[in-house]
């Protein structure tokens, strides 16, 4: 039944650019026993290749049913899944599962083997030999901010969980996958831990442009790590958006209770200084408080009522300013979403 | 006469030592025998999770059989020597062992199986890079309780002419002779202790406990 097909496409190679792969999934559904509603129902989905897509939604509603098919951890009852050009089922699920990375919550490293050693896991059932497999290795814990000198030979058990989901992530990305799958990774750390990770993973990725699907249940998490969300309901994908446009306009009113829409200060923790930013002209520049332009409408907002100032000057990463805001655009921007499940105006 | 005459021990020390290598053979034997057993029926109760029951149930009933009762049961169909010995011997041994396998293999946590699946292990892989080095602490603490009470009923054997250290205890009381009976339980408490610490020694040694070690748990 399974082809012998070439892995090549799954993994780039050491000495070429490091690309995502597209995954696309058409009507896959996945029934758990006979007459039961599916976990997963008929969903169908194109992932862009190097985009970090988030699956959300509430606890059962199928979001990580649908990762783990995309690793055949869990078979669908019918569907196709496609990664590039191979369907996944033309594979062994080693064979696949040796080129796409893997992070789980907590538990996923090995306790018994040092970090060196859960990193060259992969690596080594792909049959590198020892010097490339070292090299490797130092190359990542210093790629995960963990100097390999003071990390190689330690235990999991020797390690923070923050320090712990580090190493799975260097381990994921040992066979240079071209797709990630991550699986509520963050979700037992403390806050503080999570965001430096949420932000090692934007960095990683930015570098690495890997297509990396990301479950999670946590909506700030989402939106700080999105660039697209694939909201879940029952099985079902209900939105597939931009973090923006999902708290802007979400579909229904299950999306707007979700991403908590309704509550303006979340919307504007969610939201971009960049929707409400105004041409400098109108204002003046001097003695005027700054405010980064990766910042989100909250900060701003707290920072002009800190300051008593009536605006305030948006920088970019070089401290050049590029617009400003002002307390009405922040208002503007910040507005209720309108919701078209709620039929206000119906003509007849 | 001292309670502790140890002249037996000294001047046939030739003889006891033959006597405790003869132990050690019939007890590794049995041991060799039982853990494939073990490992069966371990990992039926394992796959097969509603086996589990019945398994532990039976072994468990098996070990409570006194020894002498089980003996004197087998001699009409086994005769006495070797042979009935060893039955006897495999049987009570498969409690610790059975038990401490099924525990040690169910006690690895699910997730980190799905993990080792996840990264692309084959099944075979899993098992033997994951599993199993995870379970054994726990495996060989089975070994060694096992092989420990198995040295222990190896000397009762000797009754039915099974050989070994036994031998000094039975043929001492009857000849009304302390230091022989001494000889054999110092020789057979030394069995014991060495094979006990042993063990421990071979724990100690696993990547398992190595860790716990480093993680100063």
């Amino acid at each position: 039944m399974e082809r012998t097909i070439s892995t090549d496409d799954l993994s780039s190679h050491a000495d070429s650019e490091h690309h995502g792969s597209a995954v696309r999934l058409e009507n896959v559904t996945k029934r758990y026993g006979d007459d039961s509603l599916p976990a997963v129902d008929d969903v169908s989905l194109t992932i862009d290749p190097g985009e970090l897509v988030i699956l959300l939604g509430p606890s059962g509603s199928g979001k990580t049913t649908l990762l783990k098919m995309i690793n055949r951890l869990y078979e669908p009852t019918s569907g196709q899944i496609w990664i590039d050009n191979t369907e996944v089922h033309d594979l062994k699920p080693p064979q696949l599962r040796r080129h796409i990375g893997y992070v789980i919550q907590q538990s996923g490293l090995f306790p018994h083997m040092r970090v060196a050693d859960n990193i060259a896991v992969v690596p080594k059932l792909l049959g590198w030999d020892k010097k490339r497999i070292a090299r490797r290795v130092d190359e990542l814990l210093a790629l995960v901010d963990l100097p390999p000198q003071t990390y190689r030979r330690r235990y999991p058990s020797q390690l923070s969980g923050g320090e712990q989901q580090r190493v799975g992530l260097a381990r994921a990305l040992a066979a240079e996958p071209t797709t990630m799958l991550m699986d509520e990774p963050f979700g037992a750390l403390d806050a503080i831990t999570r965001a430096h990770l949420q932000d090692e993973l934007l960095r990683i990725h930015r570098q690495l442009e890997q297509t990396v699907l990301f479950v999670t249940h946590d909506i700030e998490e989402a939106v700080r790590l999105a660039q697209k969300i694939v909201v879940m309901r029952d099985g079902r994908v209900v939105q597939y958006d931009t973090p923006v446009r999902i708290v802007t306009q979400p579909a229904n009113e299950f999306v707007a209770e979700l991403v908590g829409a309704d509550d303006v200060l979340r919307r504007m923790s969610l939201l971009p200084v960049d929707l409400a930013i105004e041409p400098l002209a109108h204002f003046a520049a001097n003695g005027v408080p700054e405010i980064s332009r990766d910042s989100y409408l909250r900060d701003a907002l707290s920072q002009l009522v800190e300051s008593g100032a009536d605006h305030l000057v948006v920088v970019d990463n070089n401290d050049h300013p590029v617009g400003a805001l002002s307390l009405e655009s922040i208002q503007r921007a910040a507005a209720p979403p309108e919701h078209p499940a709620t039929p206000a105006a119906v003509a007849d | 006469m001292s309670k502790l005459d140890l002249s037996y021990l000294i001047d046939h020390r030739g003889h006891v030592w033959a006597l405790t290598v003869d132990h050690i053979e019939l007890s590794l034997t049995a041991l060799v025998i039982a853990l494939p057993i073990a490992i069966v029926l371990g990992v039926l109760a394992v796959r097969f999770r509603p086996l589990s029951w019945p398994i532990l149930t039976l072994v468990g009933i098996l070990y409570t059989i006194p020894s002498l009762a089980f003996l004197a049961f087998l001699i009409p169909s086994a005769g006495i020597g070797r042979k009935p010995a060893l039955i006897i011997l495999v049987v009570y041994a498969q409690v610790f062992l059975v038990r401490n396998i099924i525990t040690g293999l169910n006690g690895v946590n699910p997730d980190t199986l799905e993990a080792a699946r996840g990264v692309g292990m084959t099944g075979a892989q899993v098992f033997w890079k994951v599993w199993l080095p995870l379970a054994l602490p726990v495996i060989i603490a089975g070994i060694r309780i096992a092989l420990v009470t198995i040295i222990g009923i190896a000397s009762i054997t000797a009754w039915i002419n099974a050989g070994g250290l036994g031998d000094l205890l039975f043929v001492g009381i009857n000849r009304d002779y302390p230091a022989m009976v001494l000889a054999g339980v110092v020789a057979i408490v030394a069995l014991a202790l060495v094979t006990d610490l042993g063990i421990r020694l071979i724990e100690w040694l696993t990547p398992v406990a190595r860790a716990r070690r480093a993680g100063g748990a």
